[in-house]
């Protein structure tokens, strides 16, 4: 007779992520998305020119990288370039999800989905759009100092971000008791005051989550800004990309992973301040 | 919270509607408004766009070149969508059983390399797939230990290794796309099927039915809606997808949006370069307005399971 | 008769249903602790018992929708370890009736046959059949978000029946509905169960409901069965204090065993001092030792306080007797119940019907009484 498994090792019939199969096929998703990512960040430290083969462990290349002024300072542009971006989203972004929730007007589902048309729209139009529009209806004057010759990418970076961070907003409020609210109008606050006092606490972690995908998106962002930057407002990504067109060597691999860092201790951060954000409301 | 009556109230409303819309206007609406007149516009010199209101833009998008390099983007596209559905779909499932403290982690495993850097992502692949890279390697690892089992077993060795071509070509662009956008597709799956009740499986179950059975004749239709969000989610992008056929593709896997690029940066056509951005427009709104008409048809709390 | 054992139950037929030292553990917690239990052919079974008892996890596991840690589970005398769900001869209806949403009545009915392979033409025969049945005849093609809940339920009943199972299963099957609707499909399901004559098996919470509806009980009570019997075995016979203050209400009296012979034995009891408890049989437990008096409120008689003190029949003067005051009052329309409180301070639970439209015999607050019950009334518990 066949021998029958134990009785307890056999899953239930819908434990589904308890059988071999399925545990092979994650296992196989999982290898599948991050060998690639993982092997980057290792073959950073390879000590070889070129990437395949693994040489011995070294510094040099991250130290090359630092040392490389046009790197730094398109990594500076793209902070920047976030952070502006980011202050801009979140009031904006803010704004439009308050306007959306709280009012009622003609027109609003036309409104609403204005806002989310950036989202939806492919990121080379928009890019392309961008391009045109800097060239001819509002010229971005050249030669301007730092910060300000990156207002174009900014504004571009803005466009797409705040509708992101007003998707963020807009989930939380609807979580919002009213009646908060209407408390403190009856105690005699004024409507901003309300605004600042009783909405604004409520809708904090998601003012966090909103920037910290604003900030990232910003960050990451390739196609737009290669569209509305120029040979002197390079960005972080925009200068990695050049770089890989040129070569593949282990310099792109340790840009990339000062990348990956940064963005993993971005939400490493966010997560953090969510959490004892959440606490406190 | 209905608008009060009262100045107070109506000037709160404008504090608020106007920098979002005035920002949407200016910024958003009225650079693709620009864009929309240039697709009917003509090149006049070398700098000058004159809009004369011609289709001849349109015209030459529809010729066989251009109608050729569409159809291979939606095609290209519509096989990274179907690829990303069948290897996504259990995973979502997988996530979707697992225990209680499992499955936050397994959400985040997921989505984490989804907040990776675009470019660093298909960077990566480039590693893999090159003739000397790690997919290579690996077969030819196969290969030779194949070659030494012949070996082992008294017959002629296999002829040696020849490494594929997987780089710079359709494969490559497939491979990426669907390294890039299997995390969208998984979490809207994940989504549908989180809703739905499990009972219903249960009685399916006990009815007679097997686990394939009950796949297609229960939980498909119910998660139906979430399976084309995902769908939708995964399909536009991947349309519009520059990046990946740029540093992945051969001479002959260019894709919709490597073309409008050309236009802009080298050809220097702006008007055609915006009719075919129109068109890729144009494309994305059909796709989400089919989405919306086919959402509606069930019933949102269909997957409750009443 | 002074017969204080149940009738055992006595069958001519194999059990259909074999749970055999059935153990099931999640994790580290026990769900289900070594359960053996027959069911026989034609009950209606019911496994009664709180939340969390374990009763709703065994049927899962006869059900084959989970499976167990340790232990065998027989159905029709062949061992389920190695079927699964989909292959056993048992069908369940869940608690939620899982309806398919997205199906028609007729189409749901029809999922278990078509998988069967039944030929078309006897599939819609039984399809009619199975709603005609649950009175759905004329609902076969409306979807399940245009039917009540009751009508959902009719549903799920027919398309387990359908497939003319050996066993129905139901998980609670009546705890969603109304209480008017309630009353109404108890007696339904009863019928049903006569008219087609398979053996059920229900799970619930509701005591009402098994002593109602069920032929035999199971009384469970974290992962184990607390008693075993007909329902009137175990209202008037429970073996524990846990199943005599589980079914119905009842009125516990810790006491001290001072008497026990073959036929009369003596439980004094603090409470109703200095009346000692009288029972014309052996009880359980040895002299000297603590035991618990279980007394039903409808076997308590009120008298009023002018009389002298009341001589129940069968025991020794002062026995089976107690002075107190009424101290509440619940009108119930068919019954009243009062609470009595004795000298120590307790309150002894006292049901009476309202036999006649004005209450010849009016008894009202602060009223001083006696209470007293016949010898065969109390049952001796030792744990």
């Amino acid at each position: 007779m066949k021998p029958i498994k134990p009785i307890k090792d056999r899953p239930a019939p819908l434990e589904y992520n308890r059988r071999w199969s399925m545990r092979l096929w994650l296992l196989g998703v999982f290898v599948f998305l991050y060998a690639p990512l993982i092997a980057l960040v290792a073959f950073s430290f390879n000590d070889s020119k070129r990437n395949i083969v693994w040489q011995g462990f070294t510094f040099k290349y991250y130290d090359k990288l630092f040392r490389n002024d046009d790197l730094m300072i398109a990594f500076a542009n793209s902070i920047t370039i976030a952070l502006v971006a980011t202050l801009f989203s979140l009031v904006l972004g803010t704004l439009a999800a308050v306007l959306l929730w709280r009012f009622r007007f003609p027109g609003k589902a036309v409104v609403e989905g204005t806002f989310s048309l950036p989202i939806v729209v492919p990121e080379i139009c928009m890019g392309v759009a961008m391009l045109v529009f800097f060239a001819t209806v509002i010229p971005w004057p050249n030669g301007l100092p730092w910060p300000f010759n990156l207002g174009s990418i900014i504004i571009a970076h803005v466009s797409f971000c705040f509708p992101f961070v007003a998707m963020v907003v807009r989930a939380r409020l609807v979580s919002f008791n009213k009646e908060q609210e209407e408390a403190a109008r009856d105690l005699g606050a004024s409507e901003w005051q309300a605004f600042r006092d009783v909405l604004i606490p409520h809708i904090r972690p998601a003012l966090i989550a909103g920037a910290l995908l604003s900030f990232t998106l910003s960050l990451d962002d390739f196609v737009i800004t290669f569209f509305t930057s120029g040979p002197d407002t390079v960005t972080f990504p925009v200068k990695v990309y050049s770089m890989v067109r040129f070569s593949v060597t282990p310099e792109v691999n340790a840009a990339s992973t000062m990348l990956i860092v940064l963005t993993v201790v971005l939400m490493v951060i966010g997560a953090l301040m969510q959490k004892s954000a959440q606490k406190k409301t | 919270m209905a608008a009060h009556e009262g100045s107070d109230s109506r000037l709160a409303f404008w504090v608020t509607a106007l920098p979002p819309l005035l920002w949407v206007a200016v910024f958003f609406l009225i650079p693709l408004g620009v864009i929309w007149a240039y697709s009917f516009g003509q090149n006049l010199g070398l700098t000058g766009v004159e809009i004369s209101g011609t289709f001849s833009n349109y015209a030459r998008a529809f010729e066989p070149l251009y109608l050729q390099i569409f159809a291979k983007s939606i095609f290209v596209a519509g096989l990274t969508t179907l690829l990303c559905l069948i290897i996504g779909f259990p995973v979502a499932l997988a996530i979707v059983f697992a225990s209680e403290k499992w499955r936050p982690w397994l959400l985040l495993l997921v989505m984490l390399p989804f907040w990776t850097n675009l470019l660093i992502r298909t960077y990566a692949l480039i590693a893999v797939l090159r003739t000397e890279g790690f997919l290579n390697n690996g077969l030819e690892g196969v290969w030779n230990g194949a070659s030494w089992l012949k070996v082992l077993v008294g017959l002629e060795p296999l002829a040696p290794y020849e490494p594929l071509q997987l780089l710079y070509n359709n494969f490559a662009v497939v491979f990426g796309l669907v390294y890039v956008h299997l995390p969208f597709m998984v979490l809207p799956l994940y989504a549908a099927l989180d809703r739905l009740d499990r009972s219903l499986m249960e009685a399916s179950l006990d009815l007679g039915a097997g686990h394939l059975r009950t796949l297609f004749s229960i939980v498909v239709p119910l998660a139906l809606p979430g399976i084309i969000s995902g769908v939708i989610i995964t399909f536009v992008p991947a349309l519009g997808a520059y990046l990946t056929p740029d540093l992945l593709g051969g001479p002959d896997s260019q894709m919709i949006a490597n073309v409008i690029e050309r236009q802009f940066k080298r050809a220097n056509d702006w008007p055609f370069g915006a009719a075919l951005s129109f068109l890729l427009m144009y494309a994305t709104f059909i796709a989400i307005a089919l989405r919306a008409y086919l959402s509606k048809g069930k019933a949102a709390d269909a997957a409750h399971g009443i | 008769m002074n017969d204080a054992t149940p009738t055992p139950f006595k069958s001519e037929l194999k059990p259909i249903i074999s749970f055999r030292n059935i153990v099931k553990k999640f994790g580290s917690m026990v769900a289900v602790d070594d359960v053996s239990l027959d069911i026989h052919p034609g009950e209606f079974f019911a496994l009664l018992g709180p939340s969390g008892c374990g009763k709703t996890t065994l049927l899962r596991m006869l059900a084959g929708l989970e499976v167990p840690t340790e232990g065998e589970i027989l159905i029709d005398g062949q061992d389920m370890r190695t079927i699964p769900a989909n292959k056993r001869p048992v069908n369940m209806v869940f608690q939620s009736y899982a309806v398919f949403p997205h199906m028609s009545v007729a189409d749901n009915v029809a999922y278990g046959l078509k998988i069967d392979r039944v030929p078309d033409a006897e599939r819609k025969v039984r399809v009619q059949e199975a709603l005609d049945l649950v009175q759905l005849g004329q609902l076969a093609a409306r979807m399940p978000d245009q039917l009540s809940g009751g009508q959902r339920q009719r549903v799920a009943l027919a398309r387990a029946l359908v497939k003319r199972p050996k066993v129905l299963l139901l998980d609670e099957p009546l705890s969603a509905l109304d209480a008017k609707l309630r009353e109404a499909m108890r007696f339904e399901l009863s019928q049903l169960q006569q008219k087609v004559g398979i053996t059920f098996i229900m799970v619930t919470h509701d005591q009402d409901e098994a002593l109602a509806i069920a032929s035999r009980i199971a009384v469970m009570n974290k992962g184990s069965i607390a008693q075993l019997g007909t329902p009137s075995d175990l209202y008037e016979f429970p073996a524990s204090r846990f199943v005599a203050d589980f079914i119905g209400s009842v009125n516990m009296f810790e006491g001290t065993l001072v008497k026990d012979e073959p036929d009369e034995a003596v439980v004094t009891c603090p409470e109703l001092a200095p009346h000692p408890v009288h029972l014309p049989h052996a009880v359980p437990g040895k002299v000297d030792t603590p035991v618990w008096v279980a007394i039903r409120p409808e076997k308590i008689t009120l008298h009023k306080n002018s009389e002298a003190p009341p001589a129940p029949a069968e025991c020794p003067a002062g026995h089976n007797i107690a002075k107190g005051i009424i101290r509440e009052i619940s009108y119930l329309g068919d019954t009243s119940i009062f609470h009595v409180e004795t000298g120590k301070g307790n309150l002894i639970r006292v049901s009476r019907p309202n036999r006649s439209r004005w209450d010849q015999e009016n008894f009202d607050w602060k009223e001083p009484v006696w209470v007293s019950w016949a010898g065969s009334s109390p049952v001796v518990l030792l744990s």
